[in-house]
């Protein structure tokens, strides 16, 4: 006897298209308010990078990711979110930093070399930035199994690469968010590239590929996780579908993961010459699926940009990122910083090392 | 006689032994058509081919899990680990098989791996791109540990590497993987694994040191006028060749250990507790240590507070020679 068992489908969610036009049916219900926020944080975004590159090539900061073309999953997913969720980033979102209330100036402390840049504010449950891929899904699983353990309202939102859906702690983080149905939510930033290997296959049967599976949203099928690809150009689909994805979880109807596919603009970091992997065509057509033109489009439409508020958001940013940078500018790092808080109180080994390096 | 970097020597030793010998391959993250994030691959993805220059999967468990299988199975892979950091995703399968396969075998099978991977601090690189890990290596039973400092060692520790039927972490310090060039023979040739040399004669005073600090320490035996300095480069932690160093500590009679790695349980400590253990009545002076601290490794705008620096290496000497 043969029978199916099982059967599974990706639901792909686009609202705004390409050219602005919302398909009315699914177009959310945000204030006009709402709308002009969302279109300030992309600006501001957008402004912070092309700041932290500049600082970069002068040698003010460190190796600089920058997030060029992925403003809207950024921003859509972090705005799906209130005050009490957790928020688990990876090392690309510096918007999602902003949005939970981080100053910009301890942002670029960070990128400019300083662990002082990471003790975030206390009245945010924004966690710290997370190099080594894939293991924040676990810490964003495990905020979230709290959650439930303690019958508090809150939800996680994790960001991850598409490579990082490689890691082992990826899928470890899924199966456990199946397992204890905790209120969890997995964001995929989808941007068709780890470093200068590409998400898609291009030999048949052979490597140089992140995976073979046909989307990234359909790896939690396997653990039975509501599983959804968004475009992730589209602010208004990504904020959508993790709003959903986040009032569910808190609900108690558990986990979901959402894949949202974009592109990366930039070079993977500062360090990166993408010239010699990325093809200059598919890079051309992507940059004209560029998410801010796309947005700005739908609230021309809806009357909402003038060009006078266009004038004043590019103001307003730079002048957030200007301040930014002067505060940055003043910081200087403790040396002993470096010895007092490894642990709650120097242990005695410590404190002789200390007393050394004084 | 070609003149090459650290980097360079790497992926002249990996072409030399990829063309005398089919079954080596390199496998590891944007080691292909990128030629690797620091380019140790740089041409040979094009000049080998896909099948044996293998760009993987973001999974370092899966890069060295898998190389495992393919050492088992015939092949001698050379893993690349992209930053010394991202080793521990790998630990795993490091500790729990590759360095183990012979022993549980008794022979049967054997794992003639390398994983090779930059490490160390002093490039203004973000966290986990800057760590000393050698110690956790060192005590795994089973796994050789080589860490060159200059060109020519590179290339000749690195063919022996490959050559060698035990799995080998070769760690490459990239604070200087550019910062000499040095002649390097176009012919393949080794390096025996477990051998350190002199760098330096002295006669009042020996420096040890793998890696980075063995420029430091030359920096400082060049400055000084009123010691003379010996300095030994390591160069294999994993097996470690005492001989040679309690040769010079028993001329000199006095000793000091330098790395970057964290005090406790660093190599240091196991070198100094070799030497008392074979030449306590021979020495002036207690075998010192100048090492990174017992802290995490800090964000670089502390890293020069942290790596050893030609100045603590100067205090250090002045106690031990005052003692
Ligand atoms: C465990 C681990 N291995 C390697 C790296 C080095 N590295 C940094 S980012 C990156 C690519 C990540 O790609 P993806 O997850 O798609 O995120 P993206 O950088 O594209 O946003 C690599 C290989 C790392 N940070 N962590
Ligand atoms: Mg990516």
């Amino acid at each position: 006897m043969k029978k199916t068992v099982a059967k599974f489908e990706i639901q792909y969610v686009q609202i705004l298209n390409e050219k602005g036009e919302v398909d009315k049916k699914l177009e959310p219900k945000l204030s006009v308010k709402q709308l002009k926020e969302i279109y300030k944080w992309m600006v501001l975004e957008r402004t912070f990078d092309n700041t932290a590159l500049m600082l970069q090539r002068e040698g003010r900061i460190g190796t600089f990711a920058q997030s060029l073309g992925e403003e809207a999953t950024h921003v859509g997913a972090t705005f799906a979110t209130e005050k009490v969720d957790w928020v688990f980033p990876d090392y690309r979102e510096h918007i999602a930093f902003m949005m939970k209330g981080v100053a910009i100036k301890d942002l670029l402390t960070h990128w400019g070399g300083s662990e002082d840049g990471m003790k975030l504010p206390k009245n945010t449950n924004m966690f710290s930035v997370c190099i080594p891929v894939g293991t924040q899904t676990l810490h964003g699983v495990g905020a979230a199994i709290a959650a439930k353990l303690q019958k508090k309202k809150f939800a996680s939102l994790t960001f991850v690469g598409d490579a990082s859906t490689s890691t082992g702690d990826f899928h470890e983080g899924l199966n456990f968010a199946g397992v204890f149905q905790a209120p969890a939510v997995v964001v995929i930033r989808n941007n068709q590239w780890a470093i200068s290997v590409p998400r898609t296959c291009q030999h048949a049967d052979w490597g140089g590929c992140q995976t073979r599976a046909e989307t990234l949203a359909q790896k939690g099928i396997g653990y039975n996780i509501n599983s959804v690809q968004v475009d992730g150009n589209d602010v208004l689909a990504v904020y959508s579908v993790v709003k959903q994805a986040i009032d569910n979880a808190k609900k108690g109807k558990g986990p979901t993961l959402v894949e949202c596919v974009t592109y990366r603009l930039g070079p993977h970091t500062t360090a990166d010459d993408p010239t010699r992997y990325v093809d200059s065509k598919t890079l051309k057509q992507w940059e004209k699926k560029e998410p801010l033109t796309r947005f700005k489009l739908y609230l021309k439409k809806k009357k909402i940009w003038t060009e006078q508020f266009e004038k004043q958001v590019r103001k307003e940013a730079k002048q957030l990122v200007d301040k930014g940078v002067a505060e940055f500018e003043k910081h200087k790092p403790k040396p002993t910083d470096m010895f007092d808080y490894v642990y709650e109180k120097l242990t005695p080994n410590l404190k002789a090392q200390r007393l050394e390096w004084e | 006689m070609p003149k090459l970097n650290i980097v360079e020597s790497v992926r002249d030793a990996l072409d030399c032994e990829m063309k005398k010998d089919k079954s080596v391959i390199v496998i590891g993250e944007d080691v292909g058509l990128n030629g690797g994030v620091f380019r140790a691959t740089d041409g040979l993805y094009k000049k080998y081919g896909n099948k044996r220059v293998i760009d993987t999967p973001l999974a370092e468990s899966g890069i060295v899990g898998s190389a495992i299988g393919m050492a088992i199975a015939g092949l001698k892979p050379v893993a690349e680990i992209q930053f010394d950091g991202f080793t521990y995703p790998a630990l795993d399968q490091i500790f729990s098989h590759a360095a183990r396969i012979r022993n549980r075998t008794r022979g049967r099978y054997t794992c003639p791996l390398v994983v090779r991977f930059p490490y160390g601090g002093g490039i203004r690189a973000l966290e986990h791109h800057n760590e000393s890990p050698e110690t956790y290596f060192a005590h795994t039973p089973g796994l050789k540990v080589v860490i060159p400092s200059n060109p020519y060692d590179t290339k000749g520790l690195l063919i022996a590497a490959i050559r060698d039927p035990d799995p080998v972490i070769f760690m490459e310090p990239k604070r200087i993987y550019r910062a000499v060039k040095g002649e390097v023979p176009s012919k393949p040739y080794t390096v025996e694994i477990g051998k350190a040399k002199i760098v330096k004669e002295g006669t009042d005073l020996t420096l040890i040191a793998w890696g980075a600090m063995v420029r430091e320490c030359m920096k400082v035996a060049e400055s000084l006028d009123n010691v003379n300095v010996e300095v030994i480069d390591v160069r294999t932690i994993k097996p470690c060749d005492y001989e040679t160093i309690f040769k010079s500590v028993q001329k000199t009679s006095r000793a000091i250990v330098v790395h970057e790695a964290p005090l406790t349980l660093g190599f240091g400590a196991e070198i100094a507790a070799q030497i008392q253990e074979r030449c306590l009545l021979q020495m002036n002076a207690p075998v010192l240590r100048v090492t990174g601290y017992d802290v995490p490794f800090p964000y670089f705008k502390l890293e020069n507070e942290y790596l050893p620096s030609e100045e603590r290496i100067i205090n250090a000497i002045e106690m031990v020679m005052n003692y």
